[in-house]
């Protein structure tokens, strides 16, 4: 029964889903909301269920002095400042605004933090382009042709570059030609592709075929 | 005053009188009225709102003549309704100058409704004559949505059929998946080595199908990695994705004859917030060091941190998603990439399932329609047959 | 030959250094005048300018803030150059999120960059009159879905907690039939494509959006559908729309530092082409 009911669950839901896309009428018209419901229901129950795990694997690190263990005091730590100081120090429902602990704490920690791990990004775009755009076969020069006139295209530094050249040669053009036949061709393609995957996938599931994502076979 | 002297004083008092008559007549509206009441809007038609669940009417009118030119005064148009032509209207909503459209949620089923449409200035108003009897009320079917309902049943059914075929005995050909075929090699080289295998299922929760897709996949992976005796890790970046991995993997493991090497804390959960898993999940490569990572699912901009981090421990990596503008860097930094459909295939392709690769035959299909249907469209497009070419569209 | 194999397999580390350089070092220079003139004003851009340039005072826009710090310095000049041109053009603006950080982005763009403009003081803007900040709403594009019906329902109360149905603004707004434009501000899902999909595509309302330069591929196949009325990519698509809206902001001042990183990396790549050439000859 453990599997069976979430199956069922998944069926129902899925065909009545299905169903009130094509039927404006009462009751399907309240199906959705009320799926909505359930589904931040659900997921706000699911965060409780997330932070006890985490505190719960991170308590088990620190006791059993395990590997690594001092990034679980760091977790602990940093859970107990961040949920204090919204809970008790930041005037209840206000917590978020300005001059708040809270505030405080997420304006010059947690938005700082986030920021440089995003900004990471632009070193890791440049070392993977060092290592992946060679020109190594036909298809990998396009690659590598396509990739450097968009990066010039997207800046002024396209403009002064091509300025002299005939309105269609021009860098800007290129790279919005590229972007908006080749690119799109490509990018609908694939998305048409995914489209059916999910479709098909969604059948699986919905009509109790795929069972994996529940511990069946 | 040469000129009333010529003429006798009778005629002279009957022509003032006139003429006081014609002045108030002509100028004195011109300076009270007309300077700022603009005129009316016209022709308003409401109508029941197509589609629906009922409880909502849409109203439109003809804008005023001083709307965008003559007085060019309208600020503002009030709906108003009553339950009767004659009857007291109240204000249901109001919609900007320009506009000529509103639609009013608030009516009930079952009741006639008239319209009338206000046009204010800044210190005056008119209104129009009332519209027709409406009456709200909810509908069966979206008509609008006749084309999409044909093609989800001709494609639920293909894959259907195919399914059924398969089930029967019909051999499927499903060509070789480099990445899926790579698993073994990977889970076989953490085992050499020793090292541990990580699977990232993506940073999205359930509600995704990508993730229900990668939890299919870890199923099939976690099953070789219990026969190899390899050693596997699965952060999550939702906790309902926790517990779907959870029992998938239990199960995997049961089914390749370990149940005693499972274990709940091989499967945890970090945070909801995108940078702080990635910060972690990197930080666990780099410690850790494992052989072989699987990056599977709906990724977003971490997905170059993660695989150039993965990359740089030399790891094996096996990447997955159907986020296309995470697809180049997966290629650019993972040894094996499973494309857009293919991450869906992987399951399938894996399991050997006749029914489930039946439906992957159903997928072909819809592909062939879309074809059809793309060439048929730009064919009728380039023609100018828009009747026909709006059976394409979709609303 | 060595120092080209060095050159093939050289430490990652050193690379970020030089592009970490291109980055910071244009940011304390200023860009010459000639270099503001060929930021590029590219269709979408102009096309979402033109549609609020048209729009008549007091229409409403709604703006979804779905991004959170990491991406605030290509997405945040999206958000203020956009919120200007509503407020000079007397637009109703009603702001919302389905990133937890959303709508705290909002307030961030209201108090740092709107309220204190000397252009839109003059306006004396009233909180629940001209904007309103409805909050975040968990569900993702479930809570788009319910805004089809009701979004009084999906939001009950804004930010501060007031209940949405006694906010002035609010009283006319049903759903999304009382919206002339959703502008909505991306950095990931939910984002443009959920809101194309579900508002756009099942409700009607128009949409358009602001992107990472990393989404902006997913989404820009939608410019070209008509299903989007317009589309900013990236810190060049916010410097565009800084430059047609004439409030010339952070995105135009960044330009100068993605130019330069641009051709760092180019020459990198320049560099290992180079350097796989020469190893590959030599070896034959």
């Amino acid at each position: 029964m453990r599997r069976e009911i979430p199956i069922l669950i998944a069926i129902v839901v899925g065909f009545v889903y299905v169903i009130q896309f094509f039927v404006p009428h009462a009751p399907f018209d309240k199906f959705q909301n009320w799926g909505n419901d359930w589904i931040q229901i659900i997921a706000g129950f699911a965060i409780i269920l997330g932070v006890l795990n985490l505190l719960k694997v991170s308590l088990e690190k620190v006791y059993k002095k395990s590997k690594g263990w001092g990034y679980a005091v760091i977790i602990i730590i940093g859970f107990l400042i961040m949920t204090g100081a919204g809970l008790f120090f930041s005037g209840g429902k206000n917590y978020q605004n300005p001059g708040t602990p809270f505030y405080y704490i997420f304006f010059n920690i947690y938005f700082p933090l986030n920021a440089t791990m995003f900004a990471i990004l632009a070193f890791f775009v440049a070392s993977a382009s060092y290592r992946a755009f060679r020109a190594r076969n036909k298809e990998a020069t396009l690659l590598l042709l396509a990739a450097i006139f968009l990066m010039l295209g997207r800046t002024p530094l396209g403009d002064y570059l091509s300025a002299g050249l005939p309105t269609g040669w021009q860098l800007k053009n290129i790279s919005d030609w590229i972007m908006d036949f080749p690119q799109t061709a490509g990018q609908r393609a694939i998305m048409i592709g995914i489209a059916l995957g999910i479709i098909s996938t969604s059948l699986r599931v919905i009509t109790g075929l795929e069972r994996t994502f529940v511990g069946g076979e | 005053m040469p000129f009333c002297q010529k003429l006798p004083g009778r005629y002279i008092q009957t022509n003032f009188v006139w003429f006081i008559s014609f002045f108030i007549l002509s100028i004195f509206p011109a300076l009270v009225f007309s300077r700022d009441t603009p005129q009316p809007p016209t022709q308003v038609q409401a109508f029941d709102t197509p589609s629906d669940a009922g409880k909502s009417i849409t109203v439109q009118w003809g804008k005023s003549s001083d709307d965008g030119e003559g007085l060019n005064n309208v600020v503002l148009y009030e709906v108003l309704r009553s339950t009767s032509p004659e009857g007291e209207y109240t204000k249901v909503g109001d919609s900007p100058r320009g506009t000529t459209e509103y639609v009013d949620n608030s009516a009930k089923d079952k009741i006639p409704y008239y319209y009338k449409i206000r046009a204010l200035s800044k210190t005056s108003f008119s209104d129009s004559p009332p519209g027709a009897a409406v009456v709200s009320s909810p509908q069966w079917f979206k008509k609008e949505r006749l084309n999409a309902l044909i093609v989800v049943l001709v494609l639920s059914l293909g894959i259907i059929y195919f399914i059924q075929k398969a089930s029967k005995g019909k051999e499927m050909f499903v060509r070789k998946i480099a990445a899926i075929e790579a698993v073994d090699e990977a889970v076989g080289r953490a085992t050499e080595m020793g090292k541990k295998v990580y699977f990232i299922p993506g940073i999205y929760d359930m509600d995704s199908m990508q993730t229900v897709a990668a939890v299919t996949i870890l199923g099939h992976v976690a099953k070789r990695v219990a026969e190899y005796e390899a050693k596997l890790e699965v952060p999550n970046c939702y906790a309902l994705v926790m517990v779907a991995c959870r029992e998938t993997v239990k199960q995997a493991y049961l089914n390749a004859g370990r149940p005693d090497s499972y274990s709940d804390d091989m499967i945890y959960y970090i945070t909801q917030d995108q940078f702080g898993y990635t910060a972690a999940v990197s930080g666990l490569f780099v410690r850790e060091k494992p052989a072989a990572i699987f990056l599977q699912g709906h990724f977003f901009a971490e997905s170059l941190v993660l695989a150039e981090t993965g990359n740089s421990v030399g790891a094996i990596q096996i990447a997955g998603t159907a986020q296309p503008t995470q697809l180049p860097f997966f290629v650019a930094a993972c040894d094996y990439t499973l494309i857009g459909e293919e991450l869906f295939a992987a399951s399938a392709y894996l399991s050997k399932n006749p029914k489930l690769l039946g439906s992957l035959k159903g997928q072909d299909l819809g592909k062939l329609l879309m074809m059809i249907a793309i060439i048929l469209g730009s064919i009728l497009e380039s023609l100018g047959i828009l009747h026909l070419a709006k059976w394409f569209t979709y609303q | 030959m060595e120092f080209w194999q060095k050159l093939l397999a050289i430490d990652r580390r050193i690379i970020f250094i030089f592009v970490a350089f291109a980055i910071i070092v244009p940011l304390f220079i200023i860009a010459p005048p000639g270099f503001l003139k060929k930021i590029d004003v590219s269709l979408p851009v102009q096309s979402l300018y033109d549609y609020v340039e048209n729009l008549p005072p007091g229409s409403k826009i709604m703006i979804a803030f779905d991004y959170d710090p990491p991406t605030t310095p290509e997405l945040q000049p999206m958000a203020v150059s956009f919120l200007k041109h509503c407020f000079t053009k007397d637009l109703k603006v009603i702001m919302l999120g389905l990133w937890p950080q959303g709508p705290v982005q909002a307030q961030f763009a209201m108090e740092r960059e709107i309220l204190v403009d000397e252009k839109i003081k003059a306006k004396n803007l009233q909180y629940g009159i001209d904007y309103v900040n409805l909050g975040f709403q968990a569900g993702n594009e479930f809570v788009i879905l319910r805004m089809g019906t009701d979004i009084a329902a999906a939001f009950p109360v804004d930010y501060f907690g007031t209940r949405t149905k006694e906010i002035p603004l609010m009283k006319d707004v049903k759903n999304f039939d009382n919206i002339r434009l959703v502008y909505n501000i991306s950095a990931g899902y939910p984002g443009t494509y959920e809101w194309v999909i579900f508002a756009g595509d099942r409700f009607g309302v128009k949409i358009a959006g602001g992107n990472t330069a990393v989404q902006y591929p997913h989404n820009s196949p939608y410019v070209q559908t008509g299903q989007l009325v317009g589309l900013l990519g990236g810190m060049a698509g916010a410097a565009g729309y800084e430059k047609v809206s004439g409030y010339l902001g952070k995105a135009t001042k960044y330009m100068l530092s993605q130019a330069v990183s641009h051709a760092m990396v180019i020459f990198f790549i320049i560099l290992g082409n180079l350097a796989y050439f020469i190893t590959r000859g030599r070896k034959v």
